[in-house]
């Protein structure tokens, strides 16, 4: 938790968000609305990837009580995230079925 | 291998398994292996993190995974199919505030921050505190708790938030260019950020609901890409960005279907916009009952449904699915056309209908519904009203001009199910009501379907 972001790693960290975005906008436009409830839980669940910046705030901030209440805090919320999103998803991808025959669930 | 390098290779197969999981979305057979994989991912990612060189506190990371984990489970296997958008909403909001969280962390741990670092974690405060309280917001007004579900506006509103938002950012340039002073100004930062998502929120509301859960998803992605800029790793970067650009497609998609611009969303609340009447409808409304209707389903080769949230309302579903599989049984070809706005969430109406065990092939996407539908026998529309008022085609003085709707008008016969007249969120009248071959019943539309469905048994 100690590292400080210079000006070379963060151009580094720019060119992948921007092409991360971009590939995003690529996948998600060929989602049929229909699915498109069940895509914004299990993106969610994604964003929920925080959870790695949390852990790492509990687990590498050492000799400070206060981060790791933070830290703990943020993992909770984090873990809310990622479980319920996906759960959640998973809950409704299961109820979408076809009569089509040879297309069985 | 080093234990650096195993690490960076899980956060690329993270990262691969995300993509992956995104792109195999796109069919409803593949999808629920999507998720999975993508869950998969998520795994790896958080058992790499947890091989990280000198992890400690182990008793309060298990704590922590084991009360979000309870936590998560039962929202999700509780969680009513109605009450998805509420869901998703609070989801958002739990991922926002973990990220302003882990930026508080890291600033509490290391004041001395470079000026990078210090704007990465103004960003992600910042964007996850809006996040947060918007969440919240966008939640109990579609809960209806604490907060009406209109849009809320006082005088001074717009002077109120410029200057709040001129705050944020002095505020944040101050503390970027000094952040080791200023812990007191960074709480201040972290408090207005938690005010501005209030205040972001509130003046929206009705129909505009699925934009402001598809911005807010975009915003719990890009809080989560901040973080990745504030601890350096970039597979919050990239994981983060995929959800943002995901929220961003489908705010799109809304505002687009609604006819309007996200600025015009965002800062004009559709109950606020001066009442534009339209064109007065002249005519007079055609009642029905289910007896007369029954009569008419019964000879019809096509039938389409118009779900609209009143379904959803009326907790109808079932009922519907029970009248369009009889529908089916008695020789007719029985279809979904579903709005991209219907409801309160992108494809709402889609798990609403899944959930009732309508197969989803049956469900039909507006623009490939609307050119067979001066084929179809009988419309029936359900709880739907604006997002099939043919005024939108013709009527240059009505809001609602241009908004690409279903043209149930174009069927031979049309049955509306509704409790009233009232007039649908857009606040205008609808001329379809009027129509010669539209027949009103009114009532609740479940208790209306029900009585289909008895009608059809007890002829058989």
């Amino acid at each position: 938790m100690e590292t400080q972001l210079n000006i070379l790693s963060l151009l580094d960290l720019i060119f992948l968000f921007v092409i991360s975005i971009f590939l995003g906008v690529e996948l998600i436009a060929k989602v049929p609305s229909i699915l498109h409830t069940p895509l914004m839980s299990g993106s969610n669940a994604i964003s929920g990837i925080t959870i790695v910046g949390a852990l790492l705030a509990v687990g590498l901030t050492p000799g400070s009580t206060f981060c790791t209440i933070l830290g703990t805090l943020a993992v909770i919320f984090a873990t809310v995230n990622v479980v319920g999103g996906y759960v959640v998803t998973d809950r409704m991808l299961k109820m979408f079925k076809t009569k089509l025959p040879g297309d069985k669930k | 291998m080093s234990r650096e390098v195993l690490i960076s290779l899980s956060y690329i197969a993270a990262s691969v398994l995300f993509v992956i999981g995104l792109k195999r979305m796109s069919s409803p057979v593949s999808a629920r292996g999507a998720n999975l994989l993508s869950a998969g991912g998520m795994f790896i990612a958080i058992i790499a993190t947890l091989l990280s060189k000198g992890i400690m506190e182990w008793q309060w990371i298990t704590v922590g995974i084991a009360i979000g984990t309870a936590i998560g489970i039962l929202m999700a296997l509780r969680v009513a199919m109605t009450a998805m958008p509420q869901m998703v909403a609070l989801l958002n909001g739990s991922g926002g505030l973990a990220s302003l969280i882990v930026g508080w962390a890291s600033y509490h741990y290391q004041p001395n921050s470079s000026l990078l670092t210090a704007i990465s974690i103004y960003l992600a405060v910042l964007i996850g505190g809006v996040t947060f309280t918007g969440s919240v917001v966008a939640w109990a007004k579609l809960e209806e708790k604490f907060i009406s579900g209109k849009p809320i506006r006082f005088t001074g509103q717009n002077i109120f938030n410029s200057l709040l938002l001129g705050a944020v950012l002095v505020g944040g340039i101050i503390f970027c260019i000094n952040p080791v002073t200023n812990y007191p100004l960074f709480i201040a930062l972290v408090i207005l950020s938690l005010i501005l998502g209030v205040m972001v929120v509130i003046p929206i509301g009705g129909a505009d609901m699925p934009v402001v859960i598809s911005l807010l998803n975009s915003y719990s992605g890009m809080a989560g890409a901040a973080t990745g800029f504030v601890i350096i790793n970039s597979l919050l970067i990239v994981a983060g960005s995929l959800v943002g650009a995901s929220g961003i497609i489908l705010t799109q998609i809304m505002c687009k279907a609604m006819n309007r611009s996200l600025k015009n969303v965002l800062f004009s609340g559709f109950g606020a916009v001066k009442k534009q009447t339209g064109t007065v409808i002249k005519g007079e409304v055609k009642t029905s009952s289910p007896e007369d209707v029954y009569l008419v389903l019964e000879a019809a080769h096509s039938v389409v449904f118009v779900p609209g949230y009143g379904l959803a309302v009326a907790q109808a579903q079932h009922a519907v699915r029970e009248l369009g599989e009889l529908l089916e049984k008695n020789g007719a070809e029985v279809r979904y056309a579903i709005h991209p706005v219907a409801g309160r969430m992108p494809g709402h109406m889609n798990i609403l209908l899944a959930e009732a065990n309508v197969s989803y092939d049956q469900l039909v996407e507006m623009d490939n519904i609307n050119p067979t539908m001066e084929t179809v026998d009988v419309c029936m529309v359900i709880g739907a009203n604006d997002v099939v008022n043919p005024a939108s085609r013709h009527d240059k003085s009505s809001p609602i001009y241009g908004m690409p709707i279903i043209n149930a008008d174009k069927a031979k016969a049309v049955f509306v199910l509704k409790r009233s007249m009232a007039t649908g969120f857009a606040g205008i009248e609808n001329e379809l009501f009027y129509f010669d071959n539209t027949r009103m019943i009114f009532g609740d539309a479940k208790a209306t379907i029900q009585a289909l469905v008895t009608e059809f048994k007890s002829s058989v």
